[in-house]
């Protein structure tokens, strides 16, 4: 067997344990509320020779799903700030486009992952362009589940955090549109679930870079190459300037 | 019917003890609409006070697009008085089902009460208004209803919006709407509008506005969609004699199955009660008799937007636009799912051949560095 080229990996800290937390906070409260959230949608029929005042499934239901909601809002909302105080992983701007680059990226993911043409993989290190804009995208919906589910949870509470939400049933007209939109939009969670996780497998599967295990310890593994490549652009870029520099120069002395 | 109000009007006590009922079916009356109203001593006090020495307050009634069960309702309401006192000719000046006079004479009293009492009048308005077609879909003494509003509306103290179709289009606005019925507060700005929707309210309900608007001489506090506080703040869910079967999670899954006989929430039999904003479960109907759910009859949500167009009757899922009256969102849902699992999968095979290279690298790294590992050489 000739002899392949092995690479030297280089461990890079790129979920901080903040970032961690909340994803599997995220990811556990996600999953309560789409399991309550589908039953209370359609429970099951139960039977039973006690009394109805003995039990209390649907309620029990209804308090996961509700304890799990104040959980995901905070956490979501805490999420926000670190946008702004964590690490350049985790930082705003992975999200939301400010620049051509980002674009750019955007398109080279999709021709290399989607349209799986051939050609030079792009690398990112923490979110690839396309998933950060696709979690900025779960972002908002997570920002229309919370408004529909506080909506329609603010007129059975007294809880002044709920009741800021009160204004949300006026605007869709009553509580059973606003049930509509919370109910579809729980489905695009679905989705959204079941393609992340495969996207994990796959970016595991295809870089290996330990994809999957980061979300554990942090950590991804990054070819060595990679820093050169780094280096020397950032170097290219230096004497480009520099050489600007120089010719602007010129004619001064 | 003495079309037009005298000149030194009476209150609202005279007419009481002229048509016979005592002081004590008055203090009844009074302490009846406080607490529909959920006053307090003082606040009752107040109503008492107001309805022995205001004088009555004018009211034109109008009938639109409509069945008359708001009328209907409003007459029915348990307590006598309502019917006698803030419904007979002293306090209606103009209302088409139950006013004697017709014709002439009876626009000529709507005229003379519009004149004489600007800005004092309260309109009532039952039904809503077509506007397609220029509005001839109802006219009336040959105006249409969209004129007749108009005029009405401009000396109006306040108006109030009675029943689903003046507050929302009720069933003729339901899809296509072909007469563009439109709710009252579509088509009225700079009045104060009180809607007080179900088809129909609760002739309580109904008594009880009226009574709030004429005692205090306002409009009673409104939610943000325009109803009163005291009897749409609460959903019928909330005040449902059945709740403690819902939150057991113990449901009616037929009309006649053995959950039916015993009871159970009509939840899953499409009762629309937690998401209807009504008093229903508390003022109950006919007397204080019964409500729908009491019945074994979900709750319809009849005093919801839209309620026609919302889905089906008899079940939770609901109906939404663009995906045809089928769909549901949990079937659409899973319809979705099968679809982005085909696709995964789909792009997983393309992967192990597009990337074929890569992934045979990368593979062959692993078992160099496996071997590398071993023989120690490394
Ligand atoms: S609101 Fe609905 S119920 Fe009332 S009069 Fe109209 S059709 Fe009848
Ligand atoms: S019958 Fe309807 S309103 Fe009553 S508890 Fe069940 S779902 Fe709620």
């Amino acid at each position: 067997m000739e002899k392949n080229k092995v690479h030297r990996l280089r461990r890079v800290f790129v979920w901080e344990l903040p970032v961690r937390i909340y994803h599997w906070l995220n990811a556990l409260c996600i999953v309560a509320l789409i399991a309550t959230g589908l039953y209370i949608g359609s429970p099951l029929v139960l039977q039973s020779s006690s009394e109805a005042s003995e039990k209390f499934f649907m309620g029990w239901v209804k308090t996961i799903h509700f304890i799990a909601a104040f959980l995901f809002f905070f956490n979501f909302a805490f999420r926000i700030y670190w946008g702004f105080v964590g690490n350049k992983y985790a930082d705003w701007r992975n999200f939301i486009p400010t620049n051509k680059h980002y674009f750019k990226e955007m398109w080279q993911v999709f021709k290399m992952d989607i349209f799986m043409m051939k050609g030079k993989e792009h690398l990112s290190v923490g979110h690839n362009a396309v998933a950060g804009f696709s979690y900025f995208i779960t972002f908002i919906l997570f920002l229309i589940q919370c408004i529909t589910g506080f909506g329609l949870y603010a007129a059975m509470s007294n809880f002044w955090f709920a009741k800021l939400f009160a204004w949300v049933p006026t605007l869709f007209g009553g509580d059973i549109l606003l049930r509509q939109v919370h109910h579809w939009t729980t489905w695009l969670f679905i989705l959204f679930t079941v393609v992340h996780v495969y996207l994990v497998f796959y970016h595991d599967y295809v870089e290996g870079r330990g994809e999957i295990s980061s979300m554990g310890g942090g950590w991804k593994f990054i070819e060595d190459e990679v820093f050169d490549e780094v280096k020397a652009e950032k170097q290219k870029k230096l004497q480009e300037k520099k050489e600007k520099m120089e010719a602007q120069m010129k004619p001064l002395t | 019917m003495s079309t037009i109000a005298p000149k030194s009007t009476p209150t609202y006590y005279d007419e009481v003890v002229r048509k016979g009922y005592t002081r004590r079916d008055f203090a009844k009356f009074c302490a009846m609409m406080g607490a529909y109203l959920g006053l307090s001593q003082s606040g009752l006090a107040q109503v008492t006070e107001a309805l022995k020495t205001k004088p009555r307050v004018p009211v034109i009634w109008l009938h639109f697009q409509e069945c008359t069960c708001c009328s209907e309702s409003f007459i029915r309401s348990s307590h006598p008085m309502v019917a006698d006192i803030l419904l007979d000719q002293i306090s209606l000046d103009y209302t088409e089902t139950l006013m004697a006079a017709s014709g002439f004479q009876a626009e000529e009293a709507m005229k003379n009460t519009m004149e004489k009492y600007k800005g004092e009048y309260i309109l009532c308005v039952e039904g809503s208004v077509p506007t397609a077609a220029d509005g001839v879909y109802c006219m009336i003494g040959g105006k249409t209803s969209m004129q007749i509003l108009e005029e009405a509306a401009a000396g109006a103290k306040a108006i109030i919006a009675w029943g689903s179709c003046a507050c929302n289009g009720c069933v003729q606005a339901a899809a296509p709407n072909p007469t563009s019925a439109t709710p009252i507060h579509k088509l009225v700005s700079g009045k104060p509008i009180i809607k007080v929707p179900g088809c129909p309210p609760i002739g309580e309900v109904m008594a009880g506005v009226i009574v709030h608007v004429v005692a205090f001489g306002r409009i009673p506090e409104l939610d943000g969609l325009g109803r009163p506080k005291a009897f749409y703040s609460k959903r019928v869910h909330d005040t449902c004699y059945r709740r403690p079967f819902y939150d057991a999670g113990l449901f009616v899954e037929t009309f006649d199955d053995e959950n039916a006989r015993k009871g159970y929430c009509l939840y899953k039999v499409g009762c629309k009660g937690p998401s209807t904003y009504n008093a229903c479960g508390v003022t109950k109907w006919n007397n204080g008799t019964s409500f729908p759910i009491q019945s074994g009859h979900g709750c319809f949500g009849c005093s919801e937007e839209n309620y026609w167009d919302n889905g089906r009757i008899y079940s939770r899922a609901s109906a939404f636009p663009g995906f045809g009256i089928e769909a549901t969102a949990d079937k659409v849902g899973k319809v979705a799912l099968g679809v982005t699992a085909v696709a995964l999968a789909a792009h997983a095979v393309a992967t192990n051949v597009r990337k074929h290279k890569l992934i045979h690298n990368l593979e062959k790294e692993g078992q160099q560095s496996e071997k590398d590992l071993e023989n120690e050489n490394i």
